[in-house]
């Protein structure tokens, strides 16, 4: 079994998150639920549409689970691959299992199946937001090599928790689409340093975005998640969302003008980049305890 | 780029371990999935292919009949995904494949 989540597959990040031997797939490889788009551009498809789903247990308790295979099509969602998440999460409505488990690694929409993938990701979001009001605890990983990107970024950030390792990235637009619209002076998208800072777990963790910050290992995330789902599930009122966006607001005054992660870490006091850079995961979480609570705003 | 689909019939010898389906790689660039059925004619091999590599028909006969001759694959069906996979890859991948078959535990 892969230790490091980074290069693990989508079927072993659910065997090594999951409590061992307990996941019971949901439409096997073998039930061939396929992209029916991809044999029209002469393109092979994947057996299981480049997603994993089904039950499982997670330090005993009953959770239902997803996760993207960022290897087929960098994980881009598409008809069957979102339809397979949001069937699942009417069924984390029926069943309501202690948590739904959703192990990202995705550029987003499938480019193949354009208006097919966009609706797909609308989909998902309207369904973790609707089962968040009903009561579902959704837990977010990222860790793997495509990150979160597009619409699985605006997925990921309708969870009620986020676990990240600082291998994983986080963000809207990827940085070849900020390149090839705004110019290389704006983000130079093979400067790789530079795709971290700003988008990798690291900074993710500094600003509050995500909840976790853990060490790329498929144990550290197992840890992460069972320690999420024991503190339970995060307020989802209107209330909850105009406090975030209030925030956001705040943010936007604070760091508007920063250029680049590393002035913000600047602003808020931290060590320098490279002494950030060379952090574990648990001394970087120590290191920067105080300025996370300045960037979210609770002095 | 179009696809081309490729079908073989080989002679293997039996597989008498029976089990549920197993699916290894991915169908990623330079990579391959492979899933592992049980088949239907118990003296041969049933290889279905769908591959984004027009025009390496001889190739692929090369590397499956080694793997039929090499390993108990009779009375399977092989079904596979492949975006570019080198002949090594397809072989390691196949050699996979029959080994989580044949071990008790599965992959």
């Amino acid at each position: 079994m892969a230790n490091s989540f980074l290069e693990a597959s989508a079927r072993e990040r659910v065997q090594g998150v999951c409590d061992a031997g307990s996941f019971q797939e949901i439409l096997k490889p073998s039930d061939r639920i396929s992209s029916p788009h991809m044999a029209l551009l002469e393109q092979p498809v994947a057996f299981d549409d480049g997603v994993v789903i089904g039950r499982a247990a997670l330090g005993g308790a009953p959770v239902l689970v997803a996760a993207q295979e960022g290897e087929f099509l960098g994980g881009a969602i598409g008809e069957v691959h979102g339809a397979k998440i949001t069937a699942l999460i009417a069924k984390a409505v029926q069943e309501k299992p202690r948590a739904v488990l959703l192990i990202f690694e995705s550029g987003g929409v499938r480019l193949h199946e354009a208006n097919a993938g966009l609706i797909a990701v609308s989909e998902i979001m309207r369904a973790v937001c609707s089962a968040r009001a009903q009561g579902v605890q959704f837990i977010g990983l990222i860790g793997g090599s495509a990150g979160c990107f597009g619409g699985t970024g605006l997925i990921a950030r309708c969870c009620d928790v986020l676990v990240m390792s600082e291998e994983g990235r986080l963000a809207m637009s990827g940085p070849e689409v900020i390149e090839t619209v705004y110019g290389v002076e704006e983000f130079d998208s093979r400067d790789r340093a530079l795709v971290w800072r700003v988008s990798g777990g690291k900074h993710r963790y500094v600003m509050g975005d995500i909840q976790a910050l853990v060490a790329d290992e498929i144990k550290a995330f197992r840890d992460a998640a069972i320690e999420a789902m024991n503190t339970g599930k995060v307020d989802f009122d209107l209330q909850s969302i105009e406090a975030e966006h209030a925030l956001l607001t705040q943010r936007l005054e604070q760091f508007g003008d920063c250029r680049d992660a590393r002035e913000i870490w600047q602003r808020l006091g931290l060590p320098s980049a490279e002494e950030l850079a060379l952090m574990p995961a648990d001394e970087f979480v120590n290191a920067t305890a105080s300025a996370r609570n300045v960037a979210r705003g609770v002095q | 780029m179009s696809m081309e689909q490729l079908k073989y019939n080989l002679p293997s010898k039996q597989q008498t371990q029976q089990r549920e389906a197993i699916l290894v790689g991915v169908t990623a660039s330079g990579n391959c999935e492979v899933l592992l059925e049980k088949g239907d004619d118990a003296a041969n091999c049933e290889v279905d292919i769908q591959t984004s590599a027009r025009g390496f028909g001889t190739i692929w006969q090369a590397v499956l009949s080694d793997f039929a001759e090499r390993k108990h694959a009779g009375g399977l069906k092989i079904e596979i995904h492949d975006v570019g996979a080198t002949p090594a890859v397809v072989s390691l991948r196949l050699d996979q494949a029959i080994e989580a078959w044949e071990n008790e535990h599965g992959q």
